[in-house]
């Protein structure tokens, strides 16, 4: 059996108690919520800690709250399974729903936090693998060693962001809150992270990702579309989400985000201008399509399932799929969602 | 580096039981190896299988993710609690019966996702089955019988006794042709 | 004191035709116990004072061991032993012909995950720490990761054995006139096609716990479809008499194949506990099971086939090159199955069989499910496919029209009993509407049709002998309840189930009254193994045999006491009574009573030894069994042609059982058979990455996980349609025949040829994955040829084939060049190849 290595182990009720042991060894300590990225990469062991702090029993981080402007504000250690079950969520974005609904499996999601999906580390075939394996190809530069092997003449890491609730959420505009012992403070969702495969958050060790909030949606059209393999239990290897909003005929607003595709979730920006101000029909769709295959962090490489050529010309489809269901479209082809869902006939 | 132990009460099938064990083992580790509760299995340790799955306050979640130490004060539901007396459970029968365990090993995670299934919803549909079983891998029957073996155990848990599983999932379907000449 | 007897007592009962138990749905005997997590599987074990072990595996593909510390290691916490190679130098292996594997690897290594060090500790964490910190230095030789590497790289050899350079076994084999055969076709069709390796992927990972009982007396249970060949290997390696050696399979949480070698970590724990004189446990982790393999061999295949007009096949050449991975383990017999069964579905008159199997620097291949015969399987019913669309002949009516003949020897001298696989097309054909839908969807919507046909059993042991394949013992007593003793391993099949349900039948008593021992080799007798779809018909015929000699004691001293001749009684419902007046009777506890009374203690033995095959060539070992069974079936597929991506709408299976025992495990058998079809048709592919050469030796598995390794799941699973197909063969218990494994072989070629229908392309390999179908139609929108697969074959000089005539030639089943063929008597220094040859001849 496939076992921890030890650690000693802290389970605060407060915020203030956590960043508090937080802030003592910041780089030897980690903090856990569901355990479903934690625990993995422990027993692997290319994660280690000395000392772990569970979120789980900080009432203050779980739930799910409405402000008075029509914003949600969800607690880091909301349950995936919370957040799909919710109402107001299903009624204010059903595409966060979907997207959420499609990570993992159901028994993940239990335990699985939306906290912890928004810090997933990045992911690679090269490095998600056992202690003896990364010895056997000897290690490489996200832990221990000096190579990335996906591509071994570049400088960086090339680990893959695969938090599937990650593009749906930036497209929605979320913000999220950090709190340190030093303080808190408020960013966009989209500056949380970075394009390292190494360095993938901008989250310091001693902050403590308490809250997300979505605004309201405004009369947004949302949609999301994933990628994967199996109906369940994968991650993907792509996935588009699209929050749009329309004034009568033609866009004024459109967010175009793409996951699983490189280091950091990626802004489609060329396919969001080319919308902007137009009307969303088979055309537009088409162009602003062909576009987000080029967009700047969309490099899909050979370390996740699938090859890499392929997958890059599904972003094209993708996108274009994803567009026209926020359009109204009919389905052009009979690209499937999820593995669970008929297509249509 | 120096293990860290504790000692904690857990909540198994409805029995308190005190127990002592190192803060870094799972749940699936401490039902099995120091309550010897060995009818949770394990298949990959890493929530990539869903075979370890017990239930935690009635939901269905991996026991080789779930650290011990967390669980006190929770109520823990394994394949063992599942018996009422020394009758089986109705999807313990349907599944027997059915013959959906074969090797059995995935049979106890299934069970009990199933379980929590039924209790929240009555009369599933097919499709909300495989949703909700999907985390759940199995390689030896294809999935089709569990599934009957559940809408067989919802009926018999909504108290109706008429339902029979379907016959082709005990005979096969019948054989084109071969009713017509043979009845 | 000696009784009269009676005129008729020398005679038992007749079976009366009215089967009570066998042929109805019963809940499988060990049913309550699986739905109850009382199954004891081998890690659910625990002893006093037991220990855990783990074994440090190799991280390097292929080297010379220069040197391992373990002084770091002995000296963490916890640590009670360490094992090296040296103390078990004694080499083994599946087949006698190939004793290539060490429990510890001595002085080199051939893959990464060959295990060099054993480490015991009071706990698994401790024992995992030290194996960690074991220090193993290696010299780093040239690594060969594929079937091309190892025929351009005959040096350095990965074993100093086989039949040259790194290709392990090479043969070359003719049926008939194979030239005039393909004189006679108006036209032939070759194909270049790719099966991808896959593992067995069973959800229990691999458990062993081994206690000693004296100093040279030990127990090990383990995960293991194979007990007897495992006691046998431990007896070789540890060097202790096997009457000292108890082997108790647990029941497996899936086998399908991947649990029938003896194993290094088995004879380590045995070794380990010896060494301690304490329990030993060691559980692989998921990793390890992927290291341990001997799943499916990817296989090259080129197929060319003599056709006439009107689509009757003339004769074929099939060769087919097999990656073995770093062990022989089943390999020479995998190498010969993948040729062997081409010839029991249709008609093939003349018939040409080349093959290789290469050593390569991966975890070792074996039999998985099918055993060698999916790949050819494959390549063929892809290619009559292939020539069906060209003759324009419906491909159904293509197979129906030349189906080999019931009772009747094959060209290659495989003896066909009952066939059914007619019947099988016929039923998938009806049910899916094919003659309405196939060819004449929409595009995107395709129906695809292929066969197969799997052995009940192989007709030889894996070790020469003149014993009984499986065997079964009664013991009855004045409690009314019999005890069943047998060596056979519940895998998850319903093995149990089968040996209890028939001895139930013959008794006519209650499958509660019988108590089963299994797999014990202490105390059962031996059966060989949970493979090759042996157990129904072999331990089946064990059991009939058994049950009847019980049944015809108890009736004489039934028959006594009633004044009825013992051949007029009826064994049913618990009772034993007059068949023509059922109310003159006495249960059977009080006839076993009689019986006991009058004969003593009563036992009974059965045992079943396959009919020998007329094939008398060298080769003829591997493919004759005493029954065939038969699948057809309908795979219908909707396709994306913008993205390649494909969905499983739905399968009708048909499948020639010959007679179920059980029904419902039946089904289970071909639902279970569809899943794991429809898995090496989509996405599963034990495959392997190397890393840049200059940078780095490396080979590795490219993802020995439960996420990676795709199998899928319940999302995946299409509605299934099947038909259980009765065509009772008279070698089969109660004219059974198998079900585990045949209905695996029609869905890769089904799903390609659906695939096909659907856009027509063809993809030529699986798994099939949508970037394949997508690249195959933008070949033919460049206007090149609308498919995806292998290029070509490589150029092999196999000399001159064994010619064997055929039965239509005349032939008596012997070769008749032996001499001049480049038949290779031997291959190497094993020491038990001369039995193996004789085995093999």
């Amino acid at each position: 059996m496939l076992r921890l290595p030890a650690f000693t182990f802290h389970q605060p009720e407060t915020i203030e108690e956590a960043v508090a042991l937080l802030a003592t060894d910041p780089a030897h300590t980690r903090v856990v919520a569901g355990g479903t990225d934690l625990f993995p990469n422990m027993k692997r062991r290319h994660q280690g800690a000395e000392s772990v702090v569970s979120l789980r029993g900080i009432d203050a981080l779980h739930g799910i709250t409405e402000s008075k402007d029509g914003s949600v504000i969800i607690g880091a250690t909301t349950t995936l399974d919370a957040i799909t079950r919710d109402e107001q969520i299903q009624q204010k974005y059903p595409s966060l729903v979907t997207a959420v609904a499609s990570i993992s499996s159901p028994v993940l999601r239990n335990a699985g936090t939306i906290g912890g999906n928004l810090c997933l580390d990045t992911r690679c075939t090269y490095y998600n693998q056992n202690e003896e394996w990364r010895r056997s190809i000897d290690y490489c530069m996200k832990e221990q060693g000096d190579i990335c092997w996906v591509a071994p003449s570049s400088p960086r890491c090339w680990a893959v962001s695969s938090g599937d609730s990650v593009p749906m959420l930036c497209a929605l505009g979320a913000e999220i809150t950090l709190v340190s012992s030093e303080g808190e403070r408020t960013l966009p969702l989209a500056e949380l992270f970075r394009d390292d495969g190494i360095d993938y958050l901008s989250k310091r060790p001693d902050e403590i990702l308490t809250t997300i909030r979505i605004p309201s949606p405004s009369g947004a059209r949302t949609g999301f579309w994933k990628l994967r393999r199996r109906g369940s239990i994968d991650f993907g290897v792509l996935s588009v989400a699209v929050s749009g909003w329309c004034n009568g005929n033609t866009t004024d607003r459109i967010e175009i985000w793409l996951g699983s595709v490189g280091s950091t979730p990626v802004r489609c920006t060329a396919s969001i201008a080319a919308l902007i101000g137009k009307p969303l029909d088979d055309e537009t769709i088409a162009a602003a399509a062909a576009l987000a295959r080029k967009s700047a962090g969309a490099n899909p490489l050979g370390n996740t399932d699938f090859v890499p050529q392929w997958r890059g010309k599904m972003i094209e489809k993708y996108v274009e799929a994803v567009l026209r269901e926020v359009a109204g479209l009919p389905r052009q082809r009979m690209v499937p969602r999820h593995g669970s869902e008929k297509w249509p006939s | 580096m120096s293990q860290q132990s504790t000692t904690r009460t857990l909540r198994v099938n409805g029995e308190p039981q005190q127990v002592a064990f190192a803060v870094h083992h799972s749940l699936l580790e401490v039902l099995r190896e120091e309550l010897g509760l060995t009818g949770t299995k394990h298949g990959c340790e890493l929530g990539e299988c869903g075979t370890c799955t017990v239930l935690i306050d009635g939901k269905p979640v991996l026991s080789c993710l779930e650290l011990a130490a967390e669980c006190e004060g929770r109520s823990i539901e394994t394949v063992e609690g599942m018996m009422q007396g020394n009758q089986l459970h109705p999807l313990q029968s349907c599944f027997a019966d059915l013959g959906a365990a074969q090797c059995g090993y995935c049979t106890p995670g299934i069970l009990l996702a199933a379980q929590a299934l039924l209790a929240e919803n009555d009369s599933p549909t097919r499709d909300q089955i495989v949703e909700a079983l999907s985390g759940n891998l199995c390689r030896c029957t294809g999935y089709h019988k569990i599934l009957e073996a559940i809408e067989w155990a919802a009926a018999r848990l909504r108290g109706d006794d008429q339902y029979q599983p379907p016959n082709s999932a005990i005979y096969g379907d019948p054989v084109p042709g071969k009713q017509a000449k043979d009845v | 004191m000696s009784d009269a007897v009676h005129p008729d007592d020398e005679e038992g009962p007749v079976t009366s035709d009215q089967l009570r138990l066998i042929g109805t749905p019963f809940r499988r005997v060990d049913g309550r116990a699986k739905v109850t997590g009382q199954t004891r599987f081998a890690d659910d074990l625990s002893f006093p004072r037991m220990v855990h072990m783990k074994l440090v595996r190799s991280t390097v593909p292929h080297a010379n061991i220069v040197s391992i510390d373990t002084s770091k290691a002995s000296a963490m916490a916890g640590v009670v032993g360490l094992l090296t190679g040296e103390s078990m130098p004694d080499p083994f292996g599946i087949l006698p012909v190939s004793q290539d594997e060490h429990a510890l690897c001595i002085d080199k290594v051939r893959f990464v995950g060959d295990p060099v060090v054993a480490v015991a500790a009071l706990t698994e964490d401790q024992a995992h720490e030290a194996a960690l910190a074991v220090e193993v230095e290696y010299q780093p030789l040239e690594t060969i990761a594929t079937v091309e590497e190892a025929i351009a790289t005959p040096e350095p050899r990965i074993h100093d054995y086989g039949d040259e350079g790194n290709l392990h076994k090479k043969l070359s084999m003719e049926f008939g006139d194979v030239d005039a055969g393909f004189e006679e076709a108006d036209q032939i069709f070759e194909d270049v096609m790719y099966f991808e390796g896959n593992t067995h992927l069973p959800m229990e990972q691999h458990a062993t716990v081994a206690l000693t009982e004296e100093t040279d007396r030990i127990t090990v249970y383990s995960s293991t479809q194979t007990p007897h060949y495992l006691h046998r290997s431990l007896a070789k390696v540890l060097g202790l008499p096997a009457a000292r050696i108890r082997v108790i399979a647990c029941p497996n949480g899936g086998g399908f194949g991947g649990k029938s070698d003896p194993f290094n970590h088995e004879i380590c724990a045995a070794k380990m506990a010896l060494t301690l004189g304490r329990p030993v446990k060691i559980c692989l982790t998921r990793e390890e099971v992927f290291y341990c393999h001997r799943g499916r061999h990817p296989v090259l295949m080129k197929i060319r086939t003599g056709v006439k007009k009107d689509g009757t096949l003339t004769a074929q050449h099939l060769q087919t090159a097999l990656d073995g991975g770093a062990y022989g383990s089943y390999g020479v017999a995998s190498t010969y199955y993948t040729g062997a069964l081409q010839t029991v579905t249709y008609d093939l008159p003349k018939y040409r069989f080349e093959s290789i199997r290469a050593f390569t620097n991966k975890p070792p291949c074996g039999p998985k499910r099918g055993h060698g015969t999916p790949q050819p399987r494959f390549a063929f019913e892809v290619h009559l496919d292939k020539i069906a669309h060209q003759l324009a002949i419906d491909p159904a009516q293509l197979r129906l029209q030349q189906l080999v003949a019931a009772d009747s020897v094959t060209s290659n001298w495989l003896k066909v009993g009952s066939m059914g696989l007619g019947k099988c097309i016929e039923a998938v054909v009806e049910g899916s509407g094919w003659n309405q839908r196939h060819g004449k969807m929409p595009e995107g919507r395709g129906l695809g049709l292929a066969c197969g046909s799997y052995l009940s059993g192989a007709g030889l042991p894996i070790y020469w002998n003149h014993m009984p394949q499986s065997g079964v013992q009664l013991q009855l007593d004045r409690s009314g309840g019999v005890a069943l003793f047998c060596g056979e391993t519940e895998i998850g099949q319903g093995s149990d189930s089968v040996i209890a349900a028939i001895t139930a039948e013959i008794l006519g008593i209650d499958l509660k009254d019988i108590r089963l021992c299994v797999a014990d080799t202490d105390l059962t007798p031996v059966d060989l193994g949970s493979y090759s779809s042996r157990v129904t018909l072999m331990a089946g015929n064990a059991a009939i045999e058994a049950a009847e000699r019980a049944r015809t004691l108890v009736a004489r001293g039934a028959a006594k006491k009633l004044d009825v001749p013992a051949r007029e009684l009826v064994f049913a419902e618990g009772r034993v009574f007059h068949g023509e007046n059922p109310e003159h009777g006495l249960s059977f506890q009080e006839a076993v009573i009689e019986a006991e009374s009058r004969f003593g203690t009563l036992g009974t033995t059965g045992s079943y030894t396959p009919p020998r095959s007329p094939g008398r060539y060298r080769g003829a070992g591997v493919g004759p069994s005493p029954a065939y069974s038969y699948s057809a079936a309908v795979v219908e597929a909707e396709v994306d042609p913008a993205t390649g991506i494909y969905r499983i709408e739905h399968v009708w299976m048909a499948h020639d059982v010959g007679k179920c025992i059980n029904p419902a495990l039946v089904m289970g058998q071909i639902e279970g058979s569809v899943y794991m079809g429809l898995g090496e048709a989509m996405m599963e592919e034990q495959v392997f990455r190397r890393l840049p050469k200059k940078r780095s030796g490396a080979l590795v598995h490219k993802h020995p996980s439960m996420l990676e390794y795709k199998s899928p799941t319940f999302a995946e699973m299409p509605p299934v349609t099947s038909y259980i197909i009765e065509d009772p063969d008279p070698n089969g218990p109660f004219g059974a025949k198998e079900v585990g494994q045949g209905p695996l072989l029609p869905m890769m070629p089904a799903v390609a040829n659906a695939i096909f229908d659907a856009v027509g392309v063809r993809v030529d390999q699986v798994p099939i994955a949508p970037h394949m179908i997508r690249q195959a139609i933008e070949a033919r929108e460049k206007g090149k040829p609308g498919r995806f697969g292998p290029k070509s074959f490589p150029e092999i000089e196999f000399g001159v084939p064994l010619k064997v005539p055929t039965p239509a030639e005349g032939g008596d089943g012997k070769a008749t060049n032996v001499d001049d063929a480049g038949v290779r008597s031997g291959t190497g220094t094993m020491t038990e190849r001369k039995d193996a040859v004789k085995g093999e001849n």
